[in-house]
C-alpha cells in the first residue's frame, strides 16, 4: 500500500488582520492571514515544513516542489530546497507551477515515483500569492506551506485511489507581467467553474470507490473562499462535522498549500480507520480518498499556529515590496560573487562546517573562505564535513543594530554557539525584542537574505526556538 | 630578536584638522600634515629617503603620495584596517632600524567624506569574500559589531542595563572633555552623562555618542635614526616600544573566546610592554591615544592594555582614572570620539598627541611629566582583530 508516511507544515508567524486592512481603506474586514516574513518566501517556507516533514524519515529519492509562486520564472526551485534540506544529489526534483492545483498533482506524481520503485518522495507545496492593495483578494490570500513524504511502509494515510480530470476554465491568472491576481466575473468563475467542477469531481470520485457521505470521516478540499468551501460540503450532503475547517479566517487561503495544510489538520485529529475524501482545485480537480491508520507524533498545526504576531499594514507593504523605499544610507554591498557562492555551496545550502580530524574541533569559517587549516589546532586539511543548520545554540551575546539595512528594523544580530561546538555570527531572524537576552536558546532557519541581480540570496539565521 | 627600543627617533610630526573637510581633498590632507612634519622637524622633503603611506579607501599603491611630489624615492603603500596608519610607522621605523635608511616619512590618510554616504561599509565578517565581493550579501553594521562587546561585558560582570549605559556615557563624556580642548579635533562640544545615555541608539547597548564620528584627515612622522635626532632637535622621542598582533578569527569561530577582552590587544601589549621594559603599566604609562571607535572598545582596552584589572574597568571609570585630573589620561586629545575615524590616519593622529605631551607642548590638555605615552589601535573588530600598540618615550 502506499500512503503518506510523515507530514510537515509551516506557517509563518506573522498575521495581518483584516480589521487592519479595512482601517487602511476604510472598508469592514474580517479574520487574518499568515503573512510570510520579509526574509521568507515559498522556498524558505518549503525549506521550513520539508525539515519539519523528513524527522526521523529515511531521505526521500524524490522531491516535488508546488506552488504557483516560484521565485524564479527560470531556475527550479526544488533543487534549492532540496540542498537546504541536504539531499543527495541522486534525489530527483521537480517543480510543479502555474496552477492551484500544483499541490495535490506533485501529490499525486510522488505516488507514482513510489508506484515506479522510488522508496519514498517528499512533495512541498507552499504559496505567497498577493493581492492587488485595495482588491478583493488582498485580506483572503495568506501565505504557508506544507509537506508530506510519500511512501510504501509505515503508513499515516493510505491512499486508497484518486480521479482526476482537467478542466480548461480561466477563473484566476496572471501572466508573466501581472504582479497580482487576476479574476473573472465572480458569480461567473464561482459558479461555472469553482462549483460546478467540484461537484463533478468530488461526485464521480465517490462513485467510483462506491462511497457515500456516511463512509467519508473527513472531507478536506480546496475553496476559492470560506462561502464556497461551505457551500460545496453542503451541497455534497456532508455535516458540519465532516468538513475540514478550512482555516481561512487563521491564516487565508494559502492557494496551492492551502488543501495539503488542511490535509495534515485533518490525519493529525483523525482516528485510525477514518476515510478522508480529499481534493485540490485548480484547472481542473484531483480528488483523492485516503485511510488514516495512525495518528502522526510531534507537533501539531495548533502549535504551529501558537507563534502569532500581528503586523501593521505599512510593515506587509515594506515586506511584499510593495512600496518603493528610500534606500539606506550606508554603502551598498557589491553583488554576490557566483563562483563563490558555489564553492561555498555546502555551507550556503545546508550550513556545512567542519570539524578538525586532530582536535574534533567543529568549526564554521567565515563564508567566501573554505576551511584549509584549523582555527584551533592549526592541523592542514584534515577536516571531515560537519552539519550546523540542524544544531541548536545559544544567543552569547548581540547587538540590536539600527543601522542594519532590513525591512523589520531593528536588524538583530548575534554571537551564537551551538550545542555540541563551533560559534557563528549571524542574524538573527522572529524574534521579540523584549525577550532577547543572552543565554536564548536559538534554532537555524533558511532565509532570503538579499536579492542582487535578481541572484536570490539564501542563507541560514537564529530564531529563538518558541 | 632584538627590540626595536631606542633604535628609531621621531623628529617631526604633523597632523590635519580632522572633521568634515569639504574644503579638501586627499592631496590637501597629504600636503598639510606633511609639511607640518618637514617643518617641525626642520627638514624638507628631498631630505626623505623612503616614504610609508597608509590608507584603507583613499589610494593604491605608492602613487596615492604623489601630491607631495617626492622625487624618485621608495614608497610604500599600506593597508591594515583601522591599525593602518600605525602601520605605516612601522614600515618606516623598521626601514630606520635596519639601518637601510637613515630618515624616513610615514603618512596615514583618509578622505572618508567625498562618499557622499553617512558611514563607513561594514565589517568583511559575515557575508563577504576577502576581496570585498558579497558571498551571501548580509551584513550587519560596525557598530554592531563593537556592540557584542557591551551586552556580553555587562551579562559578564552583571552590570545592569542602566549601569551599563551610563558606564559608557562616561567614557564619551571624557573623551568630549578632553576634545573641546583642542582644536584640530573635529568635535568641540561638551556633553553630559544624561545627555548621552539618552542620545538615540545605534546598536545598543551603543547610543549616538558611543560611536565615533565620520571623518576626513591626515597625520605625519618623520623617523630618523637615533643617533641622530639631536642633530633635528634638542627634545626627539623616541621609539621604545612597537608590537602589532593578527587574530585568524579565532573569537568569530571558537566558543572559547569571552567577548570581555581582546586578545589581538592582549598579546600586542604584552609585546611591546616586554620591548619597552615596562613592567606596570598603570604607573609607568604617562598617558595613551587608545582606540575608541565605540566606547565598549574603549571600556574593554583599559584592562586589556593593564591599565585597570580585569572587571575593574568600571571602578576606575567612576574614579576618573582615565580623565586629564586622572592618574592616567586617556585619549587626552578628544579620541576617535571627538576626531572621528579617518582609518589610515588615526594611528599617527594619536602618536600626534603623545609626541606634543611627551614634549610638554599639549597646551590646555597637558600631561604632568609624562615620560612613557601608549598609542593603542584595532583593527577589525572583537573576535577577529588587528592589535596595535606603540610606546613611546622622551628619555633615552
Amino acid at each position: 500500500m502506499i500512503g503518506i508516511t510523515s507530514v510537515g507544515a509551516y506557517i509563518p508567524r506573522y498575521r495581518l488582520s483584516g480589521e487592519e486592512i479595512g482601517r487602511m481603506w476604510r472598508a469592514r474586514g474580517r479574520g487574518e492571514k499568515a503573512v510570510a516574513g520579509y526574509d521568507e518566501d515559498t522556498v524558505t517556507m518549503s525549506v521550513a515544513a520539508a525539515l519539519e516533514c523528513m524527522k526521523g524519515q529515511a531521505a526521500p529519492e524524490a522531491l516535488y516542489y508546488a506552488t504557483t509562486t516560484a521565485p524564479y520564472r527560470e531556475k527550479q526551485a526544488a533543487s534549492i530546497v532540496a540542498a537546504a534540506c541536504d539531499l543527495d544529489k541522486t534525489c530527483r526534483t521537480a517543480d510543479f507551477t502555474n496552477t492551484l492545483r500544483a499541490g495535490t498533482t506533485a501529490l499525486l506524481a510522488a505516488v507514482d515515483a513510489v508506484k515506479a520503485g522510488a522508496s519514498s518522495a517528499l512533495v512541498t507545496a507552499s504559496d505567497c500569492r498577493v493581492g492587488a492593495p485595495m482588491g478583493r483578494f488582498e485580506s483572503a490570500l495568506g501565505d504557508g506551506a506544507c509537506a508530506l513524504t510519500i511512501g510504501s511502509a509505515d503508513l499515516l494515510a493510505s491512499i486508497e485511489g484518486s480521479y482526476s480530470i482537467f478542466s480548461e476554465f480561466t477563473d484566476v491568472w496572471r501572466t508573466e507581467k501581472d504582479n497580482f491576481l487576476r479574476a473573472g466575473e465572480g458569480r461567473f468563475i464561482e459558479e461555472v467553474g469553482y462549483m460546478a467542477t467540484m461537484r463533478e469531481t468530488l461526485s464521480e470520485a465517490m462513485k467510483k470507490f462506491s462511497l457515500t457521505p456516511a463512509d467519508v470521516a473527513k472531507v478536506v478540499f480546496y475553496a476559492p473562499d470560506g462561502r464556497g468551501h461551505a457551500a460545496i460540503a453542503k451541497g455534497l450532503g456532508f455535516d458540519k462535522a465532516q468538513v475540514q475547517d478550512p482555516l481561512y479566517d487563521a491564516i487565508g487561503n494559502t492557494g496551492a498549500a492551502a488543501a495539503l495544510i488542511m490535509l495534515v489538520c485533518a490525519i493529525e485529529k483523525a482516528s485510525p480507520g477514518d476515510r478522508i475524501l480529499f481534493a485540490g482545485y485548480g484547472d481542473g480537480c484531483d480528488a483523492l480518498i485516503l485511510r488514516v491508520e495512525k495518528r502522526p507524533s510531534g507537533r501539531t498545526m495548533k502549535d504551529r499556529l501558537a507563534p502569532k504576531v500581528n503586523i501593521d499594514y505599512g510593515s506587509y507593504l515594506l515586506w511584499r515590496e510593495l512600496i518603493e523605499v528610500e534606500p539606506p544610507s550606508l554603502p551598498e554591498r557589491p553583488a554576490p560573487s557566483l563562483s563563490s557562492r558555489w564553492r561555498m555551496r555546502k555551507t550556503i545550502a545546508s550550513l556545512y562546517g567542519f570539524k578538525c580530524r586532530k582536535c574534533e574541533t567543529p568549526q564554521l569559517h567565515p563564508l567566501g573562505q573554505t576551511a584549509r587549516v584549523c582555527v584551533s589546532c592549526q592541523a592542514k586539511d584534515d577536516f571531515e564535513s560537519y552539519k550546523f543548520s540542524d544544531k541548536t545554540a545559544k544567543l552569547f551575546t548581540y547587538a540590536v543594530d539600527i543601522l542594519q539595512p532590513t525591512k523589520n528594523p531593528p536588524g538583530l544580530n548575534g554571537v551564537i554557539d551551538f550545542d555540541g561546538g563551533g560559534r557563528m555570527i549571524c542574524e538573527l531572524t522572529d524574534y521579540d525584542l523584549k525577550k532577547v537576552q543572552v543565554g536564548m536558546p536559538v534554532q537555524m532557519t533558511f532565509r532570503k537574505m538579499s536579492q542582487e541581480k535578481g541572484v536570490i540570496n539564501y542563507f541560514w539565521k537564529a530564531k529563538p526556538i518558541e | 630578536m632584538e627590540s626595536i627600543k631606542d633604535k628609531v627617533a621621531i623628529i617631526g610630526m604633523g597632523c590635519t584638522r580632522f572633521g568634515e573637510r569639504w574644503d579638501a581633498g586627499v592631496e590637501d590632507l597629504l600636503v598639510e600634515a606633511a609639511y607640518e612634519a618637514f617643518e617641525d622637524a626642520g627638514v624638507a622633503p628631498k631630505d626623505m629617503q623612503a616614504a610609508w603611506i597608509g590608507t584603507v579607501f583613499s589610494g593604491m599603491s605608492a602613487m596615492t603620495l604623489s601630491p607631495l611630489g617626492l622625487q624618485f624615492i621608495p614608497i610604500t603603500r599600506v593597508e591594515n584596517m583601522c591599525a593602518t596608519g600605525s602601520e605605516a610607522l612601522r614600515g618606516a621605523a623598521y626601514a630606520v632600524a635596519a639601518g637601510v635608511c637613515d630618515i624616513a616619512l610615514a603618512i596615514g590618510v583618509e578622505k572618508l567624506k567625498d562618499s557622499g554616504l553617512t558611514g563607513v561599509r561594514g565589517p568583511a565578517v559575515v557575508g563577504d569574500n576577502p576581496d570585498g565581493s558579497a558571498c551571501v550579501g548580509s551584513g550587519y553594521s560596525a557598530p554592531a559589531s563593537f556592540a557584542y562587546l557591551g551586552t556580553r561585558y555587562f551579562h559578564h560582570y552583571g552590570i545592569d542595563r542602566d549601569e551599563g549605559k551610563e558606564l559608557l556615557a562616561k567614557i564619551a563624556v571624557k573623551n568630549h572633555q578632553h576634545g573641546s580642548l583642542n582644536p584640530k579635533a573635529h568635535f568641540h562640544n561638551v556633553i553630559t552623562v544624561e545627555q548621552a545615555v539618552k542620545a538615540p541608539i545605534v546598536a545598543w547597548p551603543l547610543g549616538l555618542f558611543d560611536c565615533c564620528g565620520v571623518s576626513d584627515g591626515a597625520a605625519a612622522a618623520i623617523v630618523c635614526r637615533a643617533d641622530m635626532a639631536k642633530n633635528f632637535r634638542s627634545d626627539p622621542i623616541y621609539i621604545k616600544g612597537m608590537a602589532i598582533s593578527a587574530g585568524a578569527r579565532q573569537g568569530s569561530m571558537r566558543p572559547e573566546y569571552d567577548y570581555v577582552h581582546i586578545d589581538e590587544n592582549v598579546f600586542a601589549a604584552r609585546e611591546a610592554y616586554a620591548q619597552a621594559g615596562v613592567k606596570d603599566p598603570r604607573k609607568e604609562i604617562a598617558c595613551a591615544e587608545v582606540h575608541d571607535c565605540f566606547s565598549t572598545n574603549e571600556l574593554i582596552v583599559y584592562e586589556d592594555l593593564g591599565f585597570s584589572r580585569r572587571g575593574g574597568a568600571k571602578d576606575d571609570i567612576n574614579a576618573g582614572a582615565f580623565t586629564l585630573q586622572g592618574d592616567l589620561p586617556i585619549n587626552p586629545d578628544g579620541g576617535l570620539k571627538c576626531f572621528g575615524h579617518p582609518l589610515g590616519a588615526s594611528g599617527l593622529r594619536m602618536l600626534y598627541e603623545m609626541y606634543k605631551q611627551l614634549q610638554g607642548k599639549a597646551g590646555p590638555r597637558q600631561v604632568k611629566n609624562p615620560r612613557l605615552a601608549l598609542t593603542h589601535n584595532l583593527g577589525g573588530n572583537a573576535g577577529a582583530g588587528i592589535g596595535c600598540v606603540v610606546i613611546v618615550g622622551n628619555e633615552k
